[in-house]
């Protein structure tokens, strides 16, 4: 039914992920599906590498691992953002229709008070993505 | 398997400084209610609670406070003008030499880098955030008020404030010397402070992989004892700068607005008109600030420069046209006459204007730079330091030049030849207004006028806020959003308690103090500069 299923991820929060990881590479061994791991990076240095081509290795270093984990084939995606903070959400959604994916898996938090002035991503994602969107609580 | 796609391209040789210091490893990560939180610790809690305690100290103390800070000023300026004169002296001829050396070369995020921005909107940007009010505060103010010291019959005197002994009773030359003085102030050396600051942010953040905060300009100096208090209190300085020089710059011009509106629409001059424009200066800065860099901030700033754009062709069109046209030329040849001159940080004989002119305004710009350089910083990747320089030092200048001729040369046309009095005569916030009275449209283009007051205090907040918010998240520029918020409403709240409880211009003397030690500051970037470009150039030619 699938054939690629993006994983939009927050290398900084790997922790939060664990359940839409497994989810993923669950419905990745039983569609037989390549999954993609899809990271946003600001241009400025970040903790997660001191240049945007270092956090891309990171990003790879990680599929690396997801692959190994869980026996599944793997790619990733990386893509940076001059003001993350506000336009994760556009690129993400531009990315995920790049990366040719049927289907996204999204970890997300507990809706609260917060969700009112701030929209969540795996939200937008689900509400403006054309394709099948599995947010994971 | 697993490939990697589409790796960004900024990249290409640079030389990344390899060092134990993760980013973000001291800021204190969690919630606050149902709100994220990523602050430094302790920038963010330190730079708060001390600006929470200044204010309350200077409500408390206000006729003390305000003496305090005045006094330190006035001393800083006095006694240490040459320090300040000759210090932006050396920011300039670095800028030349950077200009013209192969260093000059170096691509700000690396060899292959792209720019981020397009040319207008990058300066719509640089402009907006770097001299903005000023330009419509002083524009005409500050040419008549040189032009008249150097006119007036004591120029030259003990008292007089002319710049370089005036010439008493010679308009002609009066005139150059007043529109010289004045693109002294708002030409290549301001523009060289904030290119320095600039540079140094961008070169050690895209190029070398540092935090983009103050303290990594320190890293060739330093060494890792940046990680530690001594970069703690270079950034919780550049907060207390910015802060205090935003929200006193917005007290400031909430009354200039005001006293506009008063003059135009007959609007009563009370705290609560004052109030009530803060409060909407600052939920338009934060409807920017949430809509983000390219969506808010940018298109503000675009709109903001379009705006100014329109002011200054209609007064070009219906002023004195031809005597501007010339003006500038004549006025950009007089800056070069008395450049060397006015520059001069030793053996001045016109002390008050070296000192109370010239050495404040340097110190004035300096304590915006920590503001000013990081939002040029960080829209500036991209750009060859060759093409940076020219861009944030040279164009700004001319456009400066061009400024200060339309509005400043066609008040004083209008003083010279008709003897029209009304802008000499009309309180500094208002003689914008009153030369533009005696063009046709007044209503119309004094209207557009306080518009554009508005519009660049916020576009002065909107970056100011995410400059703050990006130093006390310890260089990360991905903190929550409800930080920059935060910030953005804490300068409203902050000019609010001042325009109520007094203390503006305490607080704004106490900003421009800051100018002291960022000047040192400034002078360690210019090593760090000079070093850093070597090491980039080397692997470049590698």
């Amino acid at each position: 039914m699938y054939r690629n299923i993006a994983v939009p991820v927050d290398l900084e929060h790997v922790d939060r992920l664990e359940k839409a990881l497994a989810t993923a590479a669950d419905l990745g061994k039983h569609y037989n599906a390549e999954v993609c791991y899809i990271g946003v990076t600001t241009t400025e240095p970040s903790p997660l590498g001191h240049t945007p081509d270092e956090y891309a290795q990171s990003l790879a270093e990680f599929g690396r691992q997801q692959a190994a984990k869980h026996g599944i084939e793997t790619t990733t995606l990386a893509r940076t953002a001059r003001d993350l903070s506000i336009d994760l959400d556009k690129i993400l959604l531009k990315a995920i229709s790049e990366s040719g994916a049927d289907a996204v898996v999204m970890a997300s938090h507990v809706p609260g008070l917060a969700d009112h002035f701030f929209a969540s991503n795996a939200g937008t994602v689900a509400s403006d993505a054309k394709i099948s969107v599995f947010v994971i609580r | 398997m697993t490939t990697t796609d589409d790796l960004p391209q900024p990249e290409g040789a640079a030389d990344v400084i390899q060092t134990e210091y993760q980013i973000g490893q001291d800021n204190i990560k969690g919630s606050v209610g149902p709100f994220g939180l990523d602050i430094h610790n302790p920038v963010f809690l330190v730079s708060g609670l001390s600006i929470v305690a200044f204010l309350v100290l200077t409500l408390a103390l206000q006729n003390e406070t305000e003496a305090w800070f005045s006094a330190l000023r006035n001393a800083l300026t006095g006694n240490l003008a040459w320090f300040f004169i000759g210090s932006a002296n050396i920011f300039v001829l670095l800028c030349f030499y950077l200009i013209v050396s192969p260093l000059g070369k170096v691509r700000l995020g690396g060899e292959n880098a792209t720019p981020d921005y397009s040319y207008t909107g990058w300066f719509a940007m640089l402009f907006a955030a770097g001299m903005g009010i000023g330009l419509m505060f002083y524009g005409v103010s500050e040419p008549i008020s040189h032009y008249a010291s150097s006119f007036a019959d004591g120029a030259g005197g003990p008292d007089s404030w002319a710049p370089l002994g005036g010439a008493a009773g010679d308009a002609e030359a009066s005139i150059r010397l007043g529109m010289a003085a004045t693109i002294f102030h708002w030409g290549l050396h301001p523009w060289a402070i904030y290119a320095i600051v600039a540079l140094a942010l961008a070169l050690f953040s895209y190029n070398k992989g540092l935090p983009l905060t103050m303290r990594s300009i320190f890293y060739p100096i330093f060494g890792d004892a940046v990680w530690g208090w001594t970069g703690h209190i270079i950034d919780i300085l550049a907060v207390f700068a910015t802060l205090f020089g935003l929200a006193t710059s917005l007290g400031f011009g909430a009354e200039q607005a005001n006293a506009g509106l008063n003059y135009l629409f007959g609007l009563p001059a009370t705290d609560v008109s004052k109030v009530l424009l803060i409060i909407g200066i600052t939920a338009v800065a934060l409807l920017s600030v949430v809509a983000g860099l390219d969506a808010g901030v940018k298109r503000l700033s675009e709109i903001n420069m379009g705006l100014a754009a329109l002011l200054l062709i209609f007064v070009i069109v219906v002023g004195p046209t031809v005597a501007i046209l010339t003006g500038f030329f004549e006025n950009l040849l007089a800056y070069a006459e008395y450049l060397i001159p006015l520059s001069n940080p030793v053996g001045r004989a016109d002390e008050n204007f070296s000192q109370g002119w010239t050495a404040f305004y340097w110190a004035w710009w300096i304590s915006w730079s920590p503001f000013v350089g990081m939002f040029i910083a960080r829209v500036s990747r991209g750009r060859t330091v060759r093409e940076f320089i020219i861009c944030v030092l040279l164009i700004p200048s001319l456009v400066c030049v061009l400024w200060m001729t339309v509005f400043g040369g066609t008040a004083i046309q209008q003083i010279v030849q008709t003897g029209f009095q009304g802008v000499v005569d009309a309180n500094l916030e208002l003689k914008l207004f009153a030369m533009l009275d005696q063009l046709p449209l007044a209503n119309i283009t004094s209207f557009v006028g306080i518009v554009l007051v508005i519009v660049f205090f916020v576009t002065s907040s909107d970056s100011g806020s995410l400059v703050i918010d990006t130093i006390t998240a310890g260089g990360k520029t991905n903190a929550p959003t409800p930080q920059r918020v935060f910030w953005c409403i804490f300068e409203g709240l902050v000019a609010i308690t001042l325009l109520l409880g007094g203390g503006l211009g305490a607080l704004q003397a106490m900003a421009v103090s800051t100018g002291l030690p960022f000047t040192i500051v400034l002078l360690g970037a210019c090593y760090a500069i000079l070093k850093g470009l070597q090491s980039e150039r080397a692997i470049m030619t590698k």
